[in-house]
């Protein structure tokens, strides 16, 4: 599903150049929930944007569903994260003064999906995310944070993609909400086989993936499965 | 991306900051509007000028002693100082194809008085009764001169309203009797108002008949003007030449630099609204300056919306939107700016001109032509204006976007 091959990835700044990813190497099977983590400037923000086909690695090669997107441009990247990636961030992104329906139907614009099949795959995606339907019409600023990042998720699930990235998605949050999220992710998970990518730089919440790529100055260091599994339960 | 959509997320956009989109509108509006008005008032003059001189009569030819002389234009053409046209002229004419009515005419000023004490200074003019016909004037009052009155040299004469004003007040003139250079004149008629065609007054001036005014007041034999009229707009340029070549001829001069000039309506009118356009293109101007100051705000609106959401746009770009999808957006929220601010300007402009022309008594005139002028400008400063701040959106890196602060 997912395959990096030899990624390196060197940033040039001026006469500066720094070396975020040495040589990575590690494939994700479908519907596998992995954490990547590891402390600030291991490069686990550097790994996020070539998995997400934010941008493309230096030398080395990634494949994304069998095909290699590591030679695209701009536009085609844009048209694979459309197809093939729901992100969702540490600070939401949500439009403000937008409704809920209407974040979460933000990608289909761009996929050129009709109205009404909007609203339906919306709707799907927002009772996938277990969002109160009561709230759906709200705008996306007079929500928590918890319910935000929920809408979030939601707009993330909404094209129906390969991989949903999720980058720090309970940095912004208190514990309890955080808690909420990651049961969201987790029920994502069994129940409808999703696959997930955790960014995180908290071992804590790492631990309710299944797998974690554990990155030090831009090499992976470890990848085990985790032996003690935190699973949320209590929002059942 | 679908139109729909595309408008649908560049209105939403543009309603989230009302205040903003409202003033930057307002620039436009402004813009437009006063260019609108600006250009109305130039063309109202033009128009004016216009149907002045078609009021002077319709397909008309004049022709006036001496040469013009290039570059001096026809006012100062010397009219009534060369002495060579003569009444034998007028046969030769009217042999002419395509003449309709042939007006020999002599002018001169006098001091006039009339019989209730008043007294003016004004034009005397000579005619024969095609003069009527051929510089479309009719009484209001009374009867113009008949060509019998011309052929017995009777001592009448038609006032012109500015003229009967001037001598009588509201007492009636007809069957009054004026002075003129000491002869006494019976008024037989008064004529309707024309208005002034900028250079010549019609409407003051005294006509009586052309044998008299040669004979008795000035005692000479020549004219100072003959006026033709053409059958159809077509011929006029075909009769002018052969006025020249028949004039040239009977006078055996050189038709290439003849003692006389033949001047057309055309003529006389394209040295005129040459006066008028630039004075529409001066006025448009400074009311563009207005105009452009309002594309900079446009564009100052943009980049500071460009700069306030680079965020958004860090996220539209990771869900998928391709570079043209951001810009389309961004540049289609400045073109309804001033879209919007061009159907507003218009009707201020229309507004303003129609205030002018109430209060401040100038002709005004919108035409279609400037609606839409000021429609294609209104959209090209929304391209122009739009297209490097949506250029900018969409060339942003969406990591750097999506980290902005």
């Amino acid at each position: 599903m997912i395959k990096c091959e030899n990624i390196t990835k060197i940033y040039q700044n001026g006469e500066i150049q720094t070396q975020a990813l040495k040589d990575v190497s590690f494939e994700v099977g479908d519907g596998e929930f992995v954490a990547i983590t590891g402390p600030s400037g291991s490069g686990k923000s550097t790994l996020m944007h070539i998995i997400g086909c934010l941008d493309v690695p230096t030398s080395g090669k990634y494949f994304l569903d069998g095909k290699s997107v590591s030679e695209l441009s701009d536009d085609e990247l844009a048209e694979v994260r459309m197809k093939k990636i729901g992100f969702v961030f540490q600070s939401f992104n949500l439009l403000p003064r937008a409704t809920v329906l209407r974040n979460v139907t933000l990608p289909l614009i761009y996929a050129g999906v009709s109205s009404e099949e909007r609203e339906k795959l919306a709707e799907e995606a927002l009772k996938a995310s277990a969002f109160p339907e009561k709230f759906w019409f709200h705008h996306s600023n007079q929500l928590s944070g918890g319910m935000m990042q929920r809408v979030a998720i939601a707009r993330a699930l909404v094209n129906n993609p390969t991989l949903i990235l999720a980058d720090e998605p309970t940095g912004n949050l208190d514990t309890k909400t955080g808690e909420m999220v990651l049961y969201t992710f987790q029920k994502l998970h069994y129940k409808q086989g999703r696959t997930i990518i955790l960014i995180t730089h908290e071992m804590y919440v790492a631990e309710h993936a299944e797998r974690i790529i554990l990155l030090r100055d831009g090499n992976i260091i470890d990848d085990t499965k985790i032996k003690n599994r935190r699973i949320v339960n209590k929002f059942e | 991306m679908k139109t729909k959509d595309l408008f649908l997320e560049s209105y939403t956009a543009l309603l989230t900051n009302k205040v903003r989109s409202g003033l930057t509108v307002l620039g436009i509006v402004i813009g437009i509007g006063s260019v609108i008005a600006m250009v109305s008032i130039g063309q109202g003059a033009s128009g004016q000028i216009q149907s002045n001189i078609e009021g002077l009569g319709s397909n008309l030819l004049t022709v006036i002693p001496g040469a013009l002389q290039a570059g001096r234009g026809m006012i100062s053409g010397g009219r009534g100082t060369a002495q060579t046209l003569k009444i034998d002229d007028v046969g030769v004419l009217k042999q002419i194809n395509g003449v309709l009515n042939i007006s020999p005419e002599l002018q001169r000023r006098f001091q006039i008085v009339s019989s209730v004490g008043n007294n003016t200074n004004s034009n005397v003019i000579g005619v024969r009764a095609e003069y009527a016909n051929v510089r479309n004037v009719s009484p209001q009052n009374g009867s113009f001169i008949s060509n019998n009155q011309v052929d017995s040299m009777s001592k009448v004469a038609v006032l012109g309203p500015t003229v009967a004003q001037d001598l009588f007040g509201d007492v009636d003139p007809l069957g009054k009797t004026i002075r003129i250079n000491k002869v006494n004149f019976k008024v037989i008629g008064v004529l309707e108002p024309k208005g002034s065609s900028g250079f010549f007054d019609p409407d003051d001036a005294v006509f009586v008949p052309l044998t008299t005014m040669q004979k008795t007041l000035t005692g000479v034999d020549y004219l100072s003007t003959i006026a033709i009229s053409v059958e159809t707009k077509e011929m006029i340029s075909q009769v002018q030449e052969e006025v020249i070549d028949a004039l040239a001829s009977k006078h055996q001069v050189d038709p290439q630099n003849p003692d006389f000039s033949v001047v057309s309506q055309a003529d006389i009118l394209g040295a005129l609204t040459q006066v008028t356009d630039t004075l529409t293109v001066f006025l448009a101007a400074v009311a563009g300056i207005s105009l452009i100051v309002g594309g900079i705000g446009i564009m100052n609106m943009m980049l500071t919306t460009v700069t306030e959401r680079t965020r958004e746009i860090g996220l539209r770009k990771a869900i998928g939107a391709k570079k043209k999808d951001i810009s389309k957006q961004f540049l289609l929220e400045a073109i309804i700016l001033t879209f919007l601010g061009g159907i507003v300007g218009i009707f201020l402009g229309w507004i303003l001109s129609m205030l002018i022309s109430n209060f401040a008594g100038v002709t005004t005139k919108i035409s279609l032509s400037t609606i839409l002028l000021a429609f294609g400008i209104s959209a090209l400063i929304g391209v122009t204006f739009g297209y490097y701040p949506a250029k900018r959106a969409a060339s942003l890196n969406p990591i750097e976007a999506l980290r902005y602060e």
